[in-house]
């Protein structure tokens, strides 16, 4: 509890320094609320919309989580092809960087054409943004194995299957969290720009749509409300993957490691 | 084939893909259940010999058998081959126990079999408070304990080691070496060992072959009549003194030509 406390107490306290200068500056000087609004107008609108802001933090965070989920088994499911022969990695992961370098905001539009207005786009468009990073980790654990370790077992005359289920998957977990860790911020910010494009199709408009309206109606407080969700959805997602890691992997740690 | 050339090469020779020699014209024969060591210079080819012997690697000319038959045929006919790497090698996300079992395990065998033989190989190398630890809970020593208990599970009968003492601190490598002397007294196992240090390779061994720099063949030898059972003291008389000699001898006149 004493660690925790020494660990949370200087972001906070910089947080309230923050949001106390933020007030003084809107304060002093009479910035018009259009344009920034303080930080206790931001909570007020927070407070009005909460019908609307709690029920679209949930519908971006279902999206997010499917698009997640998606690029967890699509991504694992490509690792095990690209890990099958040299060959095939050579021959198709260039296109699998083509995951990774495409525009989203250029695909997102062609996805919303393909499968309509709706939940569906919003979580391919989160699952191409996000399967990346989960991929190339996953081919990463699945390959690079310390080659004494694939002696070991082929000194045994393993089987094919054997060398899979014993060796390469155990393996390459380590990686696969710590790609599934970068994943899972993009798969937030993927399905937000999902619903800019697809959100308009949903039965509850997500945070995406809600930024998009709150702009159009120059409702600054409520966009800044909005991105203030938005960044706490984040977070929780951030810190739900960083807990799933560590009860993944503290077996594999050395104690001394461990804070 | 005859007990003394169980293991046996005949003119052996490995060139690597990129064409450089690791092996040429290698002769040896080692009898069953010797324990012979490997001395020679960096890069001189000892570990590609034991990975010749375990099968993991075909000679490009020259022939190398076991028991009179192909490696990796005479260890599917009851002359399994153990390796202990450098490195432990132990599967992290596995207990000591589970790392103890895996070539049991990789043969099939069934789980009452494999828990039995994991409770001897915990008590032979003195780990069996640790059997549910996971290997980054334990000291170098203890992982390369485990790693040796591990070689020795399916009850092979050519045990390889490649310096697998060298990352060790002298006290836990004195120990294990003298672990190493007390199994090949229980154990009816033929033992290759690959090593720099010359006192080891004397303590350890029937035999030490010398090999000389890339590509690698045997320059000479020297036979350590000191019988299976040794103490620790046996490195402080004469005879040993004598013996570490012949072998730093060989390995400077082998380096040289």
């Amino acid at each position: 509890m004493k660690a925790f406390l020494a660990r949370a107490l200087p972001p906070l306290l910089s947080a309230v320094v923050f949001v106390a200068l933020w007030h003084a500056w809107t304060q002093a000087f009479g910035i018009p609320a259009y344009l920034v609004p303080g930080p206790s107008e931001v909570l007020r609108e927070a407070w009005e919309n909460r019908a609307d802001l709690l029920p679209a933090s949930l519908v971006t965070l279902a999206g997010a989580v499917a698009g997640f989920l998606l690029s967890l088994a699509v991504g694992l499911a490509m690792a095990l092809v690209f890990a099958q022969a040299r060959w095939i990695r050579a021959s198709l992961y260039p296109y699998a960087i083509f995951l990774q370098t495409v525009p989203i905001v250029a695909v997102a539009p062609l996805i919303v054409l393909w499968c309509g207005a709706g939940f569906a786009s919003i979580v391919l468009v989160s699952f191409v943004l996000s399967i990346f990073p989960i991929l190339s980790n996953a081919v990463l654990g699945l390959t690079r194995i310390h080659p004494e370790l694939e002696e070991l077992f082929a000194l045994h005359d393993a089987s094919r299957f054997q060398t899979l289920f014993k060796l390469r998957l155990p393996h390459c977990v380590p990686s696969v969290v710590a790609g599934a860790k970068v994943s899972a911020g993009l798969t937030v910010i993927g399905a937000i720009v999902g619903e800019f494009f697809a959100g308009y199709g949903a039965h509850t408009p997500g945070l995406g749509t809600l930024i998009l309206q709150a702009n159009g109606q120059m409702k600054t407080g409520l966009l800044f409300a909005c991105v203030g969700a938005s960044t706490l959805l984040g977070l929780c997602v951030f810190l739900a993957t960083g807990l799933v890691a560590h009860l993944l992997l503290r077996r594999l740690e050395e104690p001394e490691s461990r804070h | 084939m005859h007990d003394a050339d169980f293991i046996s090469s005949h003119r052996t020779a490995l060139d690597f893909p990129d064409g450089t020699q690791a092996l040429a014209g290698l002769d040896l024969s080692i009898g069953r259940g010797e324990v012979v060591s490997l001395v020679g210079p960096s890069g001189c080819g000892k570990s590609t010999l034991l990975r010749l012997v375990a099968g993991l690697l075909q000679p490009s000319k020259g022939t190398l058998t076991i028991a009179g038959m192909e490696p990796a045929r005479a260890r599917r006919e009851g002359h399994a081959c153990a390796f202990v790497f450098q490195s432990p090698t132990l599967l992290p996300w596995r207990t000591v126990e589970a790392n103890l079992t895996l070539p049991l395990e990789l043969l099939k065998l069934p789980r009452t079999a494999r828990k039995a033989r994991a409770q001897e190989l915990l008590e032979l190398v003195g780990l069996s408070e640790f059997r549910t630890s996971y290997p980054a809970r334990l000291s170098g020593g203890m992982r390369m304990r485990v790693s040796l208990a591990r070689a020795l599970a399916a009850r092979p009968k050519v045990l390889l080691l490649d310096e697998p003492f060298a990352a060790l601190d002298d006290l836990t490598r004195s120990r294990l070496q003298e672990e190493l002397l007390s199994l090949r007294v229980r154990e009816e196992v033929t033992v290759l060992f690959v090593t720099h240090s010359v006192t080891e390779s004397v303590f350890l061994s029937d035999r030490v072959l010398v090999l000389s720099p890339r590509p690698g063949r045997v320059v000479g030898e020297v036979a350590i009549p000191f019988g299976p059972e040794r103490t620790p003291d046996l490195r402080s008389t004469a005879e040993f003194a004598r013996l570490t000699g012949c072998v730093s001898r060989l390995l400077a006149t082998g380096s040289a030509s």
